[in-house]
């Protein structure tokens, strides 16, 4: 079981918490400590807002060990609207509805599974926007 | 310009090997690069590896493959970058014979992929992408390359059958060779057909997973002119990384670490793309191909895929790659592949690559990546 190795990460599966750099201002997920624009410490906590859009996608077919029972999926390269791109399945749509520059938002889904006695591994996936208000 | 030669080649064909442990591949693979080389000792080891502590639950390869090769005693080391392994190792044993601390230098890339079937191997070949942030969201490699290929048809409006021709060019060059793997011929209207494994990335897109041993031995450029009748010169040799995720690039479709090691491999052998017979690059999805060509300087960004379409990528073509068949046709086992292509171009440059020969080769460049490109090593090598 690699419980601690999941629960270190509960605040970035769970909110989507990254940093900001103090020196040029750029929001960086995932957080790195060291700026990947300036170099510079980045440690100011900051929660992104979870609105995105998709960069680019590709649904698995061939599934590693441990996400054989939900082949086939989707996962997406999503541009957040603060700037960083992350990547995560897309959840709640079909492959014939996705396309590129498709708005989508954070949502808390179960990741994996790790047989029927073993933990469950939840975290963030994207789905398409539910209210055209949230999007800018 | 490096000091450094090879003096000896060899290898296995890449396949399904179930009888044969990855200690036997090793060691059949040093066997023939012994032979060639006409010696029996060398002073250091290099493994390059990928998968053996997750498939065959067997670290330590420098120590193993040394006893197992009747070399005990010697210095001896694994070498790690995910499927870049191959050629870092060559790296290292250059570094090595370069300063001077190392005489003889054998490198080794070995993969025994069979130990297991399925799903563990595609999840074992996920372990060359950020864990926490990518692989645990259930991104695999081929699913890295789809995310490539699926934004460069957005960006530079191409289709799926437009890089058809990367995968019949590898394919009608893996027919001339007999160690590779598929030794069919691919017709390009079976290529867009072809069964999904993350797409657009099909089976005829993506390089088959293969186990396989490659050696090569290097000695310092003086000695190997007494050593050797053919000894080919590493005129470049240069390594260069990228973020781990493509998540984290600026513009994940250019190949950052592809450009500054071809870059500075390039300016240390004095040459440029005009001057380059051969190249053998990474073409592990189709995709890579083409960013490999762009970010080499082969062609423009965007342009990479033209160089198939046109009929430039063949023996006889502008810059002939995958000219054994590639990753795609010769196969990939992981970390043994660098070598490979070090193995393939050496016999190229020597005139000794019969039916896969490209006319006139004398300068061959070789670019081996790891994961989606967070790991570029490219090596120069001439007559």
């Amino acid at each position: 079981m690699e419980v601690s190795r999941h629960w270190r990460l509960q605040e970035q599966r769970y909110k989507l918490v990254g940093e900001t750099c103090d020196n040029c201002g750029v929001k960086l997920f995932p957080p790195r400590d060291v700026c990947l624009e300036c170099a510079a410490p980045a440690k100011e906590l900051y929660t992104f807002t979870g609105l995105g859009e998709v960069y680019s996608y590709t649904t698995i077919y061939d599934a590693p060990a441990g996400f054989e029972q939900q082949a086939p999926y989707s996962v997406a390269l999503v541009k957040l609207e603060e700037g960083p791109i992350v990547t995560a399945q897309l959840t709640d749509m079909d492959e014939d509805e996705m396309y590129i520059g498709m708005p989508v938002e954070m949502v808390t889904r179960k990741l994996r599974t790790d047989g029927d006695e073993g933990m469950i591994v939840y975290g963030y996936k994207f789905r398409p926007v539910q209210f055209e208000m949230a999007v800018k | 310009m490096t000091n450094v030669s090879i003096i000896g080649i060899g290898c296995t064909a890449v396949n399904e090997h179930w009888d044969t442990s990855i200690r036997h591949l090793a060691w059949y693979a040093i066997e023939a690069a012994l032979d060639d080389a006409d010696i029996s000792k060398v002073d250091a080891l290099y493994v390059g590896n990928m998968l053996a502590g997750q498939l065959s639950q067997q670290n330590h390869l420098g120590a193993l493959v040394a006893d197992f090769a009747g070399l005990r005693g010697i210095e001896a080391v694994t070498v790690e970058a995910a499927d870049a392994s191959g050629g870092v190792a060559l790296r290292q044993a250059v570094l090595a014979v370069q300063s001077g601390l190392v005489e003889t230098a054998l490198v080794v890339g070995v993969e025994k992929m069979t130990d297991q079937t399925g799903s563990p191997i595609t999840a074992a070949l996920a372990t060359g992408l950020d864990a926490d942030y990518e692989a645990m969201h259930g991104l695999t490699a081929a699913g890295a390359g789809a995310l490539l290929m699926r934004r460069y048809m957005h960006e530079y409006g191409v289709s799926v059958s437009d890089f058809a021709g990367f995968s019949v060019n590898a394919h009608a060059n893996g027919a001339d060779n007999p160690l590779a793997m598929f030794r069919n011929r691919l017709k390009a209207e079976a290529f867009a057909k072809a069964s999904p494994i993350a797409t657009p990335v099909s089976l005829f897109d993506a390089a088959p997973a293969g186990d396989g041993a490659a050696a090569v031995i290097v000695v310092n450029s003086e000695k190997a002119m007494d050593m050797s009748p053919q000894p080919i010169r590493i005129l470049g040799s240069a390594l260069a990384t990228d973020t781990l995720a493509l998540h984290d690039r600026k513009n994940p479709l250019w190949l950052g670490a592809a450009e500054r090691s071809a870059q500075k491999a390039m300016a240390m052998a004095g040459v440029t793309p005009d001057d380059v017979d051969l190249f053998e690059l990474h073409d592990a999805f189709t995709v890579l191909a083409a960013l490999s060509l762009e970010a080499a300087g082969f062609a423009a960004p965007g342009a990479g895929w033209q160089l198939a379409r046109d009929g430039q990528i063949g023996r006889d073509g502008r810059i002939p790659i995958s000219t054994f068949g590639g990753l795609k046709a010769r196969g990939n086992p992981g970390g043994a592949t660098g070598v490979y292509q070090i193995v393939e171009v050496a016999r190229q440059l020597r005139g000794q690559a019969e039916a896969c020969q490209v006319p006139d080769a004398k300068i061959g460049m070789v670019q081996n990546l790891g994961g989606a490109g967070a790991t570029a090593v490219t090596h120069i090598l001439g007559v």
